[in-house]
């Protein structure tokens, strides 16, 4: 995060606090994060491997019945009956794992590169997008909040229009965006921003307005501008809220992003790729599972930047009891 | 001059017509440089709206604040209170060092010259070689000594103090008192303190406004002629026991007009 994401970056010569809690500190030891950022991952890669035993269970209970060949390629003769067969668990609706993640591997297309390969491609695109909507409409709710938390007025006669703008379905949106635009890369980022402004924007002025009425008072006895005001106190005690609005932003970019790609009929992001797999699902259902996941992955990735970058910034600030 | 020149204020929250509040009525009260006047009385007698009103927080509803010969906003303006409330409102984002630091950063000191009145005003509340912990590191005594090392780091004329120790346990408050006077009479500054206890206002102080409630009202000023400096002796001084026991029923009168 840099001073460009801020609208309070007008303030000169002051150094800010938003900064300051960057700066590097040696003579306190920083709480351990790393252990606690290893415990995530321990944790994530648990519940991992307790969705496959479930997932795979399902399917030795209740799934279609599957057969290994050595003709196949594969290490032993195996047949499998499941006892108590479950329309839900059908080969259709929950592909085997090792159908889903052999898809990776296999080519996308007939020939093709592998659908690794295809997608990650395709997210590259795709996360371009997103990052440029992340980035635009992290600004945007930035600056409404600000706005909002220093004019009553304004939030009062525009906070139900933004609201209203999130009841609108982005679906319904898009196409209108992307004949705006003419399709391309900017009406998807576009889209991604409409998603993102929301929860960064209200976020933001609660923040803003989460300072102690004293710690304002205080301010107000050194004779400090609004502006050093916004600067030293009101940003810094807004940071955790503004956080949590970006990580929930940067999952809805990814979405933002893919969504915003269907109608704009770009053949490159993974908004194709998963309206191509959509297509063939009754076929080759593993396929579009296989995209799911690397979707999500996709968002999880994003998400982990955040809160990297949120520990970073708001390492040393523990609340205070009083 | 008088540094503070307190004529005729009133105070009166909410508006016309709805249920209103008499914070204060009729206050005078003049403070002149190098005294320790402390504020005393009931809860809800106006005492920290007294404060505010001197510290331009808010403004009276009518009458005249003078701060060192000038309306209060414009002293306010030129940064002449340094303000202690009751809790020590640190920023929690920054050091100790670094919260002592927030009013010089503000009036655009140099970083040398900040880092060395840091040490110095730290040095002053006996925190030295904490100036690189965050707040949530210290205890509540150490926590509002950085607050009041804040307050002065600017050198302002006048401190107000809004209950500063009224938090704290009986040994750390006492500690601190001592410390506060050492301050005092070392800084020069001149000091209005609210508290809600006589002793401490007592000890302190070189005179005690005692103010009632419903209207808050100015009901005696009790000059407090024990000797400089004071010391654990001076709390076994007979004189300071007729002082408080003065006060007291300065109190006691103030509660006895409102029945
Ligand atoms: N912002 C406000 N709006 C309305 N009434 C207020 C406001 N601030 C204070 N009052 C009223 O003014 C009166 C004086 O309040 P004040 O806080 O000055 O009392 P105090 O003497 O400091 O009390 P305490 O010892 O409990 O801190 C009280 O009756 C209170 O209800
Ligand atoms: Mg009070």
């Amino acid at each position: 995060m840099t001073e460009s994401t801020l609208p309070g970056a007008l303030v000169k010569n002051t150094e800010d606090d938003v900064m300051d809690t960057l700066g590097a500190d040696v003579s306190v030891p920083p709480p351990d994060r790393s252990r606690s950022l290893g415990m995530m991952l321990l944790r994530f890669a648990l519940v991992f491997v307790f969705v496959i035993v479930l997932w795979e269970g399902l399917k030795f209970i209740g799934g279609t019945p599957w057969r290994f060949s050595t003709n196949d390629g594969a290490l032993f003769n195996f047949t499998w009956f499941p006892p108590f067969p479950m329309k839900f668990a059908s080969d259709l609706n929950m592909p085997h794992l090792w159908d889903i993640f052999g898809a990776f591997i296999q080519p996308a297309q007939r020939n093709g590169p592998p659908l690794i390969q295809v997608l990650a491609q395709a997210a590259v695109v795709t996360m371009q997008a997103a990052l440029a909507g992340f980035v635009i409409g992290t600004l945007l709710g930035l600056l409404l909040g600000t706005i909002f938390a220093h004019s009553p007025l304004l939030e009062r006669a525009l906070v139900p229009y933004v609201v209203a703008s999130q009841t609108i379905p982005i679906l319904a949106i898009a196409p209108m965006v992307v004949v705006w635009l003419k399709a391309g890369w900017w009406s998807v980022a576009l889209l991604a921003a409409y998603l993102c402004f929301f929860p960064v924007t209200i976020n933001t002025l609660r923040g803003l307005r989460s300072p102690d009425p004293r710690a304002i008072e205080l301010m107000k006895s050194y004779a400090a501008s609004r502006w050093t005001t916004l600067w030293k106190v009101r940003y810094p005690s807004a940071l955790p809220y503004i956080f949590t609005a970006l990580k929930i932003a940067a999952t809805t970019a990814i979405v933002g992003a893919i969504i915003g790609e269907l109608p704009s009929g770009l053949g490159e992001g993974l908004g194709r790729v998963i309206l191509n797999f959509n297509s063939e699902y009754a076929i080759r259902p593993h396929k579009l599972w296989a995209t799911i996941l690397f979707t999500a992955l996709v968002g999880i990735l994003f998400f982990v930047t955040v809160i990297l970058v949120e520990r970073v910034m708001t390492r040393n600030m523990r609340k205070l009891e009083s | 001059m008088s540094v503070v020149s307190i004529s005729s204020v009133n105070k009166i929250f909410g508006k016309p017509g709805e249920n209103q509040t008499i914070a204060l009525k009729d206050i005078d009260l003049q403070i002149e440089q190098g005294e320790f006047i402390s504020l005393i009385g009931p809860s809800g007698c106006g005492k920290s709206t007294l404060l505010r009103i001197i510290g331009d927080l808010i403004s009276p509803t009518n009458g005249t604040v003078l701060v060192n010969g000038k309306p209060a906003p414009q002293a306010r303006e030129n940064r002449e209170y340094g303000i202690v409330f009751q809790a020590p409102v640190l920023f929690d984002w920054r050091s100790v060092e670094k919260n002592v630091q927030l009013p010089l950063e503000i009036m655009g000191k140099s970083p040398h010259e900040r880092t060395a009145r840091a040490n110095e005003m730290l040095e002053l509340v006996e925190l030295n070689g904490f100036q690189k912990h965050y707040p949530y590191q210290l205890s509540g005594g150490m926590q509002q000594r950085v607050s009041i090392a804040r307050a002065l780091s600017f050198n302002p004329p006048l401190l107000l103090m809004d209950e500063p120790f009224g938090a704290l346990d009986e040994i750390t408050r006492e500690r601190l008192n001592a410390e506060l006077l050492d301050i005092w009479s070392r800084t020069k500054t001149t000091i209005v303190f609210v508290t809600h206890s006589i002793p401490e206002a007592v000890f302190l102080s070189t005179r005690v406004v005692v103010m009632s409630a419903r209207p808050g009202r100015i009901t005696q000023i009790i000059p407090i002629d024990l000797p400089q400096p004071r010391s654990g002796e001076t709390r076994e001084s007979p004189r300071y026991y007729e002082l408080i026991t003065q006060v007291r029923e300065g109190l006691r009168g103030g509660e006895g007009m409102k029945e």
